[in-house]
């Protein structure tokens, strides 16, 4: 055991580092770094350079395309994107349908997405919660029926991320009603431009708009885009969840927006001091920091498990909890730390970009729109709840 | 609405205030403040100086030989005795079976068994639990057969406080295992003397002695010591359950807890956690007021009072933990003699240090027993919430 | 001791439940926050004729001789209804302390239009630096022949855009964050020098941030005495913390009834989600955390009006920290419970959740009333 870094892991930290600095476009740096919203063109530019270095599938195994990244190669390369302010990976395809496509997939299939998907050239969303199916997710009803060589789609799916500038989604629909709800479902690929296929945003507590609801009206498929056995989508969605929970803890982006809520506690001022000086306020910083490094660690941990050979357990929802509990402690603090500030209400700068001067400073109008909107890391993914009742089931026994 | 008090009340206070000076004997009085242990003899002597004044039996109605005060009083009472470092009264005759007794029980029972209840001449205990019984109640198995006049018991009942100064207890015994779980309970008097009943100690994780096993061993009861009807006796349970909880909350001594916080320690950021339980203790007060207000309206202690319960056992587990963090690294040293015995031994620490730790390690009973935290919430949610 | 209502104040309960109930339904509600000025002059209107602008001030004020308590049974209806008429800065902080404070000529002046809804108040007292000290204070009203000149800037000063008259807290005299050398001043909203940036805030409401150009204001502007103003605005803000926790408490209500309804409705797994233990516990400890909140908020309104500052600044910390943890606790669990719903703008359950946010902010958040209230209770 070690928790030093070799001289070659010291050294690719330092290519990584480079490589950002010089490949990461300025004006999306400055974004990350003040916490605006990002477009899809920023997100784009940025993968698409990390595509052509072949880093943008990071997790992903050589013979998929990917870099085969030790677990201690990926810790540094993680860490150091957040560092530099590197937007987040979209992991609709990368993280989520990119494995599931190279473990389940055919040939034919794998030829077809993987590379775009490496290079992101193609904008993946995901189709998986119903209005009616939430944390239980195998009742749902969205309908695929066989016709040919062609399923006929019909149904709804809500809170899909970023539909609104996606060309692809992959879908959890049901071929076989008779059958027990998990064991008629069929994992689907498809695109968005298909006929038949509607995009309505829904509008966050924050004013916002991220997600929507897609609507299926006889949406036709061909039968090419079925990935793995017909009936047997569960197998995938279940691969895909124990996958996203991984990543979902967001560990260097908590240890950015920690040292980010120092930041704003430097500046804002108590009693005629800096806010951090006031030792109540300290002590909290310090819990999160500690909070933080215990689930790092745990990680670590995981991430050392699973490089001598395995998959993910299901003890990784320990880390979606957390994970999740953390991002929201820091808005909560973040929003202490503006205080009365934060009350003023700015959507003109929030979300069209607008030359609106801000109200106190930069920071202010964002910390409780973050809070409010961050509510939504217990939820996602798999609620809390249902983690819990994850790991109480197949990790305790009970 | 008004916070504040009338002359007649502020009166009524400082006769409590006297009383308690008088009749209060320093030794216990000094056992209270400073945490450590009571004997039977520090309840029952301080309790038959109530008894002889009228007052131990506070909560009853006059025609059942209670004072018949009013919420107002009943508030002063017990805060002027916490203030003062009464004892708490022992609850399972004044404030369970007796209650039960007068509401449900006949004219002889209650000639026979009030008076000492009063006067505090009997002490009673309480037969609950069982092994398989802690939660789910009503899965007792402890069994009254019916013999002639009389019912053999047979059985064993667990976590019995007191039991070894106990004269009496009341059980729950199942007389009938045909029924559906609540309805062949019955609740039975039984006189601790008789033949067949055995008394085991638990030694708690403190090291202390409060609770016991009793084993019920073909035990004869007369069946006039059944209390309501046959089969009945889980009416009186749930009653008796209810008015329990209302007391339970603790709230005067958890207010002289907060006090004792505060004379241990000055350290800023422990200033800080005492004020958030001193808060927590007043709106634990406010609720209680504003239940009991309702009640003297004409009502009854509803399943709202599990909440109580479930704040105000968390509210002593609290004020014992911070005790137990004020003190330190002091509180390591085991020191039983302090607690348990009146020894002269000097303490290692300061005079507040032997109990904080055993007292901490003891309190965490305060959210099992009564009804379990989780417990009170399952009522809350399905009496109240409705779901 | 007595803690029930009397006929008269079940009477305005049931009054103040009428209006929620008629004029604030939830797409009424998002209606008129979109209007320009964020509140409905009809609604004011009907205010001022139900006798709520004047409810608490006394008979010599003009007012009707009720108190806390009536305070405390309006805004926790206002709190179930999310109300947006400026009430709080208007009735309870503007007119509360122009009564206590004010000369027989300001009260004649202002509260006579106010009890009849054709005056409006805000007040300034935060500024950039300021958190929640409010000491903190460096906008300069310097002598100006008889009279005063006011320069420097006011933040997020709610209900400013509609104020006939807004209350400002300036140093006239002594160092930064000293008590002593503070003096409330009466302002015309139109006064010349006086510009305003005029925002929403997160819950719908109306702030504006203010810069005084040497805004010019005659000696009788002043509210109280010179360089004395601290212990005026200090007890007009604990009232209004009081009047605030009582909004709370109604919005704890009616968001934890909105959860509640919605697990017993929703289905998933094949039973309604309230079937599940966490969530029935859950659920339990909001409504726990309603009732502390309501017991603090009824011990705050009763000793507000004690003779004891000490008590009174005691009793609205106290509140206000109940208010800023079981708001958070009952707000954070109502979304959570909702689940994606929740952090919608769909369902009034993120606009009760964003207004307790708003309110824990307001005038102190938790740690700052717990800090205050123990270095109080230390000192007893």
């Amino acid at each position: 055991m070690d928790l030093a870094f070799t001289p070659e892991e010291q050294k690719f930290a330092d290519d990584v580092r480079t490589f950002v600095r010089a490949n990461l476009p300025a004006d999306v740096r400055d974004k990350v770094k003040n916490g605006k919203h990002l477009g899809r063109d920023d997100y784009m530019r940025w993968q698409q350079a990390l595509g052509k270095k072949g880093w943008l599938v990071y997790t992903w195994p050589k013979k998929h395309g990917g870099p085969g990244f030790t677990p201690a190669e990926r810790y540094i390369f993680e860490n150091i994107c957040a560092e530099e302010y590197a937007p987040g990976i979209i992991p609709f395809g990368t993280k989520m349908v990119g494995p599931v496509i190279y473990t389940f997939g055919s040939e034919e299939q794998k030829a077809k997405y993987l590379p775009a998907i490496r290079e992101s050239t193609v904008w993946w969303c995901q189709g998986y919660s119903e209005p009616g199916s939430g944390s239980d997710l195998a009742s749902l009803r969205t309908k695929a029926d066989k016709e040919g060589d062609h399923y006929i789609v019909n149904g709804s799916k809500t809170w899909n991320t970023m539909g609104h500038w996606a060309d692809w989604i992959f879908c959890l629909v049901r071929t076989d009603s008779k059958s027990k709800p998990q064991e008629g479902i069929s994992f689907l690929l498809i695109d968005m431009k298909t006929p038949g296929i509607t995009v309505k945003p829904i509008i966050m507590a924050d004013g916002g708009h991220e997600v929507n609801e897609v609507f299926f009206d006889n949406v036709s498929v061909p039968a090419a885009n079925l990935v793995g056995k017909e009936n047997e989508g569960w197998t995938c969605a279940k691969f895909l969840l124990a996958n996203e929970r991984l990543g979902i803890a967001a560990v260097p982006q908590s240890k950015r927006g920690v040292e980010a809520l120092k930041d704003i506690a430097r500046i804002e001022q108590d009693n005629g001091r800096p806010l951090i000086e006031n030792q109540s306020f300290a002590e909290k910083i310090a819990d999160l920091e500690i909070q933080v490094t215990a689930l790092e660690y745990t990680e670590l941990r995981v991430l050392s498990a699973m490089a001598h050979g395995g998959q993910p357990g299901p003890e990784v929802s320990g880390l979606k909890i957390r994970g999740s509990e953390i991002q929201q402690r820091i808005t909560e603090l973040t929003m202490e730390a503006v205080g009365e500030y934060s009350a003023p209400y700015l959507p003109g700068l929030l979300w069209q970009g607008t030359n609106e001067a801000p109200v106190g400073p930069e920071y202010a109008h964002l910390a409780a729109p973050r809070y409010f909107n961050t509510r939504k890391t217990t939820i996602y993914g798999g609620s809390n709840e249902i983690q819990k009742g994850i790991i109480s089931k197949m990790v305790l026994g009970l | 609405m008004d916070l504040a008090l009338k002359p007649e009340h502020k009166a009524f206070a400082d006769e409590i205030r006297a009383f308690a000076r008088a009749n209060l004997s320093p030794a216990t009085r000094e056992k209270t403040l400073s945490g450590k242990h009571y004997d039977r003899d520090d309840h029952m002597v301080w309790q038959q100086a109530l008894g002889k004044k009228g007052w131990l039996t506070y909560t009853w109605p006059k025609k059942f030989g209670g004072p018949g005060w009013d919420v107002t009083r009943r508030f002063l009472f017990e805060n002027v005795l916490a203030e003062e470092g009464a004892p708490r009264i022992l609850p399972f005759g004044p404030k369970m079976v007796g209650p039960v007794i007068y509401t449900f029980g006949n004219d002889e029972q209650k000639a026979r068994f009030l008076p000492g209840i009063r006067e505090s001449t009997v002490s009673w205990c309480q037969g609950y639990s069982e092994p398989g019984a802690g939660s789910d109640l009503a899965n007792l198995r402890t069994k009254a057969e019916r013999d002639g006049d009389h019912y053999v018991v047979n059985g064993q009942k667990t976590w019995t406080s007191y039991a070894h100064w106990g004269d009496w207890i009341f059980c729950l015994v199942r007389t009938n295992t045909e029924a559906k779980p609540q309805e062949g309970i019955s609740f039975l008097l039984i006189d601790m003397k008789t033949p067949g009943v055995t008394v085991r100690p638990i030694i708690m994780l403190d090291g202390a002695h409060a609770v016991n096993d009793v084993f019920l061993d073909n035990v004869k009861v007369p069946v006039a010591n059944l209390v309501g009807k046959e089969n009945d006796g889980w009416t009186c349970a749930k009653f008796l359950l209810a008015n329990e909880r209302l007391g339970i909350a603790e709230v005067p001594s958890s207010k002289r807890g907060v006090s004792m916080l505060r004379s241990i320690s000055d350290d800023p950021s422990m200033a800080e956690k005492i004020a958030d339980v001193d808060l927590q203790v007043q709106a634990l007060e406010m609720s209680e007021l504003r239940a009991l207000s309702a009640m003297a309206l004409g009502g009854a202690p509803g399943p709202e009072v599990s909440t109580l319960k479930v704040r105000g056992s968390e509210i002593q587990q609290r004020i014992a933990e911070l005790a137990m963090e004020a003190v330190g690294e002091y509180a390591a040293p085991y020191q039983p003699g302090m607690l348990f015995h009146d020894s002269n031994e000097t303490p290692v620490g300061p005079d507040h240090a032997p109990p904080a730790a055993p007292r901490y390690f003891n309190m965490r009973k305060t959210s099992i027993y009564g009804g379990s935290t989780e417990i009170q919430k399952n009522i809350v949610s399905k009496m109240v919430l409705g779901l | 001791m007595d803690l029930s209502l009397s006929d008269e104040q079940k009477q305005l309960q049931e009054q103040a439940e009428r209006f929620v109930r008629d004029k604030y339904a939830f797409d009424a509600r998002r209606k008129i926050a979109a209007t320009d000025r964020g509140w409905l002059p009809e609604n004011w209107a009907q205010f001022a004729e139900l006798g709520w602008l004047g409810m608490s001030l006394s008979e010599e004020d003009g007012g009707y001789g009720g108190g806390p308590i009536e305070t405390m049974i309006v805004m926790e209806q206002f709190g179930k209804g999310l109300v947006l008429e400026p009430f709080l800065p208007t009735v309870v902080l503007g007119g509360g302390m122009i009564a206590r404070a004010g000369t027989a000529a300001q009260k004649e002046a202002l509260l006579a239009p106010m009890i009849e809804g054709k005056k409006q108040f805000a007040l300034a007292w935060l500024e950039r630096q300021s958190r929640y000290n409010l000491a903190d204070v460096s906008l300069k009203a310097t002598k100006e022949g008889a009279g005063w000149s006011l320069s420097g800037q006011k933040g997020v000063v709610y209900n400013a855009a509609s104020a006939d008259q807004i209350i400002v807290l300036a140093r006239t005299a002594g160092s930064a964050r000293e008590s002593k050398g503070l003096t409330l001043f009466i302002v015309d909203g139109k006064a010349k020098g006086l510009s305003r940036r005029d925002y929403p805030t997160q819950d719908s409401l109306r702030a504006s941030e203010l810069t005084f150009d040497k805004v010019s204001v005659g000696a009788d502007a002043v509210l109280g005495k010179v360089d004395e103003g601290f212990g005026v605005v200090e007890d007009g803000v604990d009232r209004a913390i009081v009047a605030l926790c009582a909004e709370a408490t109604g919005c704890m209500d009616a968001i934890n009834a909105a959860t509640l309804e919605y697990i017993k409705t929703r289905k998933q797994f094949g039973v309604p989600i309230g079937k599940f233990q966490v969530l029935q516990h859950r659920m339990v400890d909001c409504f726990t955390n309603a009732q502390e909140a309501r017991s603090m908020t009824l011990m705050a309104s009763l000793k507000i009006d004690d003779k004891d500052p000490v008590v009174r600044a005691k009793a609205a910390s106290g509140a206000k920290v109940q208010i800023g943890k079981s708001g958070k606790f009952c707000g954070q669990s109502a979304v959570q419970m909702h689940g994606g719903m929740g952090v919608t703008d769909e369902l009034s359950v993120s606009h009760y959740f964003k207004r307790l946010t708003m309110i824990d902010l307001m005038f102190g958040n938790q740690q700052h009333h717990l800090t205050r209230y123990s270095n109080l209770a230390m000192a007893a």
